[in-house]
């Protein structure tokens, strides 16, 4: 009897509860006019646009901008795809990527996704001027002017020495993925340097931070556009001078790095379907330093990249109207 | 959170020697010794005399024919795939099941599905069934611990990508536990099948995930799909081994109970089997949920959505704070799952310990919880203050600022130490080593590895060592092989100074105990890519950065089971040695550690494997090798069949390691 009446207190607690929230409570329902406020208007026109985002900063950023402009003046739905670049290039065949809209060089997947496969076509230059080379830290490169000429490299090498380059100096590579001749560079300019992989950009970024902060000796690979470089301006080092055919050959290498002319890439089938957002990606262009501002939003000043395209934007109106004229 | 029960075959040694085989013993012990040493000395002598030659070495862009084989393999799938039947009927069906349903759950419960701004289920009814759902397979406490745990997660404003991992954890999960579970009840009815495939469950477990995330996305396309079917790979190889372990582990007695009344096989698997083994078919379930949950960064490269996505998106600028914040919501994931799970595993006997007035209440009860939870995801789904979650995620941005600081500090103020400890260790440990490994001739290093395996695990592992070294010569990458060995050899011989001292000090206190453990878990389900910047900052782009991650990741497992090791000493043992006039000191070194002598070898053996499952994280910060190749060969179309190569070479050395210590172990304790 007694757990009966028991059982009974129980249910009426729990009604009790179930008709304070139900009555307590109101506000805002979903699907009231208020809150159904985006995607109403010009959408349709444009349809979906798959867009890769490549893993660093200043990809980060033209993305960004990309998907900003694609999804306020076109009324695009924009699908942002963080992948590497070799799986982006991939989504090209199986319809899952529209566009690359920052890629350096990669001449081995041009000839693999454009000439053989033909799922992918170039959609011209971003306006962006890729710098490859070996840097310094800016400390060092004020202590020691003339260590920006390679010649005077091996006068210093002893100083650039770690635990990992086996008595030589090390010249400190970055990710995988980048494009370097450094191993041959090394031998061919006959430095006395041993090339030691960092394995990802954030080792290579941490290195020259900690360099510049603590004054140590670090010479590394680097580029250009790239956000750090508003936090640590490193300078560059002059490598002999970059003529047309100079790294011809990947063994004998022993010039300077060419001056990227950074591209971007759709799938065939995205460049003929007739979609605003395919105009705007062949349209983009802007320059380095448009680049830096908005990867310093993100990465400096830690804007979200939606909030840093925003601000972006909407202080250079007059390059956004001429891509989407 | 990882336990041990992985291997199960280890028969525990409690009791001491009997006094007559002593002598053998010792005697045999001795000779094996000799031999070890005389093995090392004759290494050292032709090391001295042959240097740098035969050392198979590869440059960083070089290629073999067999890496070359696998590029044009790799090629001719990915220009076919729009014509080949088996995608057409297999692949593309199989990703299509599997898309629908992690589609379904994340609409359910993360992203905004059709024609609303908001997901069916919104932030107040998700607590709701988890809280209700934890309480009614465990206990109130667990459920409080789990409400928590989930609004953390909106506090943090990591609200909707924690929402994302939860439905590809489950929907993993969900996918795992599908097979794994007949397939772990086959292995354990059948000895033959359990042997056809362990191999298969060590390769899943061993092979980095970065080596095959490439093929994943060309055979399953970019996203969910293959994100789920990677953590799939990864996290179902726990489950089975646990369910085919706890149907070994039932009483034989009770089967032959069965069968003597006439059961069939049938009926004594359903009636009897299941039922007895359901409590450890359950740890299973846990062990893929940790598994699942570690694969949540890696997964993020091929674009699954969720936390791991905030981690990388933050390593990009180093943003050591936001990664920690988001590394921290998974750690919280991980307990609430671990301890729901766990409690769900004891729940009956804990219910069937409990007074019989409770379960009177339970049904009502039961049924009141539903009442409520069903108003709670109609709110969530009717109203938009329970749909998102309320404010900015304050507590998130603190802590954000406040790891900021504290990495800052470290930083700062240890790294002259770091250093001078750094430099001490590569020097004088790392670098003889290595340069003995690679420098040797290759066919001198693999008849020494062949000998210590004979010696150390008997002729069996001594067979399975010399395959693996032939295999390590095919895959062209046996100088970069033996660079990864060194640095994982001296990485695990770091992992067992730490796991003794502070395993045994576990042992012997149960509040210290108490105070460690969940720090331990904390640092085996912290995404490995969230200290990485920090330890950059300490030690540098080295392999030593590389060392210290991997003993991060490897120590909490050895520490715990060396500590349960020592716990399972007798009682009266240790007393009778305090009887006797023994100090602390000759306790442990005298009673408690030889007679754990088993769980030190199995330390060993798990240690040795999660260090190398963490040469590839290795590889991305300056230990170059083997996980540099394996990263190279996921970013660069070229270089696409050496990183294959080198996941292979990585499993190779799993496999001989593994093989050579428990045939060891089984020695020691026979």
């Amino acid at each position: 009897m007694a757990t009966q009446v028991r059982q009974w207190r129980v249910g009426a607690a729990g009604l009790a509860v179930l008709g304070l929230t139900l009555t307590a409570c109101g506000g805002a329902k979903v699907g009231d006019s208020s809150s159904a406020s985006d995607s109403s208007g010009d959408s349709g026109k444009c349809g979906a646009f798959n867009l890769a985002v490549n893993p660093w900063v200043g990809y980060e950023a033209d993305a960004a901008v990309v998907a900003y402009v694609a999804e306020h003046d076109l009324g695009c739905t924009v699908t942002q795809k963080d992948l590497k670049e070799e799986i982006a290039w991939q989504g090209f065949g199986t319809g899952e990527v529209d566009a690359v809209i920052e890629n350096w060089g990669h001449d081995d997947l041009k000839k693999k996704y454009i000439t053989d496969q033909k799922t992918a076509v170039e959609a011209g230059s971003t306006g962006n001027k890729g710098i490859i080379g070996w840097y310094v830290p800016p400390w060092l490169a004020k202590a020691h002017p003339d260590i920006t000429d390679y010649k005077n490299l091996n006068k210093y090498a002893s100083k650039f020495k770690t635990s990992e380059s086996g008595g030589k100096g090390q010249l400190l590579d970055g990710d995988p993925s980048y494009v370097t001749n450094d191993e041959a560079l090394v031998k061919n300019l006959k430095l006395d340097f041993k090339v030691v992989y960092a394995g990802s950009e954030t080792a290579l970024i941490q290195a020259f931070r900690k360099a510049e902060k603590n004054k140590e000796w670090v010479i590394g690979y680097f580029y250009e556009p790239q956000w750090f470089l508003s936090e640590v301006p490193l300078v560059k080092v002059n490598l002999p001078k970059y003529t047309d055919g100079c790294d011809a050959d990947a063994e004998k290498v022993a010039c300077d790095y060419p001056v990227y002319d950074l591209d971007k890439i759709v799938s065939a089938k995205f460049a003929k379907s007739g979609s605003p957002a395919y105009d705007l990606v062949k349209n983009f262009s802007w320059t380095n330093d448009d680049q830096n501002t908005v990867a310093k939003y993100i990465a400096v000043d830690k804007m979200a990249p939606e909030a840093a395209a925003k601000k972006w934007v909407e202080a250079n109106r007059d390059k956004v109207d001429a891509w989407i004229k | 959170m990882t336990v041990a029960v992985e291997k199960p075959e280890q028969p525990q040694k409690t009791d001491a020697v009997p006094p007559a085989a002593a002598p053998a013993a010792r005697v045999r012990k001795i000779g094996r010794g000799t031999v070890v040493a005389v093995i090392l000395v004759a290494w050292l002598v032709l090391f001295a005399v042959l240097r740098g030659k035969q050392t198979l070495a590869l440059a960083a862009a070089d290629l073999t024919d067999l890496h070359r084989w696998i590029n044009d393999l790799n090629d001719s799938i990915g220009a076919n795939r729009n014509s080949n039947p088996l995608f057409l009927y297999f692949f593309n069906e199989i990703r299509l099941v599997i898309d629908t349903l992690v589609t379904f759950l994340r609409e359910l419960i993360s992203q905004p599905s059709v024609g609303r701004p908001v997901p069916q289920i919104g932030w107040l009814g998700v607590v709701g069934i988890v809280g209700y759902v934890s309480w009614a397979v465990g206990n109130w406490r667990v459920a409080l611990l789990a409400v928590a745990g989930f609004t953390f997660f909106g506090l943090q404003g990591l609200w909707q990508q924690s929402m994302d991992t939860l439905a590809l954890v489950l929907c993993a999960v969900l996918v795992a536990l599908l097979f794994a579970i007949p397939l772990g009840v086959w292995a354990g009815l059948s000895d033959r099948f359990n042997r056809i495939v362990t191999p298969f469950l060590d390769f899943m477990q061993t092979m980095p995930t970065f080596v095959y995330l490439a093929p994943l996305t060309l055979f399953f396309l970019i996203g969910g799909a293959s994100a789920v079917i990677a953590t799939v790979i990864y996290a179902a190889p726990p489950a089975i081994r646990i369910t085919a372990h706890a149907i070994r582990s039932v009483p034989g007695t009770t089967v032959e109970a069965a069968d003597s009344l006439g059961a069939t096989r049938w009926q004594a698997l359903l009636k009897v089997l299941l039922p007895m083994s359901k409590r450890t078919v359950v740890m299973g379930v846990n062990q893929s949920i940790m598994a699942a949950l570690a694969m949540v960064t890696i997964a993020a490269l091929i674009d699954a959505p969720g936390l791991g996505k905030t981690v990388m998106q933050a390593l990009q600028s180093l943003d050591v704070g936001t990664a920690f914040n988001a590394g921290l919501a998974i750690v919280v994931m991980a307990i609430v799952l671990d301890r729901v799970t766990t409690a769900a595993s004891a729940r009956e006997e804990e219910a069937r310990r409990s007074k019989n007035r409770f379960l009177k209440w339970r049904r009502p009860l039961l049924w009141a919880g539903a009442a409520v939870t069903a108003v709670l995801v109609y709110m969530s789904h009717t109203y938009l203050w329970a749909a998102e979650f309320p404010g900015e995620g304050g507590i998130g941005s603190s802590i954000a600022s406040t790891a900021d600081t504290a990495t800052t500090w470290v930083q700062d103020s240890l790294s002259g130490v770091t250093n001078a400890f750094r430099d001490g260790i590569t020097n004088g440990l790392l670098n003889p080593f290595q340069s003995l490994l690679t420098d040797s001739p290759w066919w001198l290093v693999g008849a020494v590895l062949i000998a210590l395996g004979a010696v150390l695990g008997g002729p069996r592992a001594g067979a399975i060592a010399g395959m693996c070294v032939g295999l390590l010569v095919a895959t062209g990458l046996w100088s970069d092989a033996m660079t990864t060995l060194a640095s994982t050899l001296v990485a695990t011989v770091l992992v067992m100074l730490l796991g003794v001292a502070v395993g045994v000090w576990m042992g012997r206190s149960t509040l210290v105990d108490r105070v460690l453990r969940p720090t331990l878990d904390a640092a085996q389900v912290m995404p490995p890519f969230v200290y990485l910047v920090p330890f950059l900052a300490l030690f540098g782009a080295t392999r030593f950065t590389a060392i210290v991650a991997a003993i991060v990741y490897a120590a909490p497992v050895a520490i715990k089971i060396i500590a349960d090791g020592v716990r399972a000493v007798p009682a009266t043992t240790v007393e009778a040695a305090t009887a006797a006039g023994c100090n602390n000191w000759q306790i442990i070194t005298k009673v408690q550690l030889p007679m754990s002598r088993s769980a030190l070898t199995l330390a060993t053996n798990q240690g040795l494997i999660y260090v190398l499952s963490m040469v590839v994280v290795g590889g991305l910060v300056g230990a170059g090798a083997l996980g540099y190749d394996v990263v190279a060969g996921f970013s660069q179309g070229q270089l696409y069949g050496k990183g294959l190569a080198a996941g292979l070479a990585i499993v190779l050395l799993g496999v001989m390691f593994d093989r050579i210590t428990q045939a060891a172990a089984r020695r020691v304790s026979a």
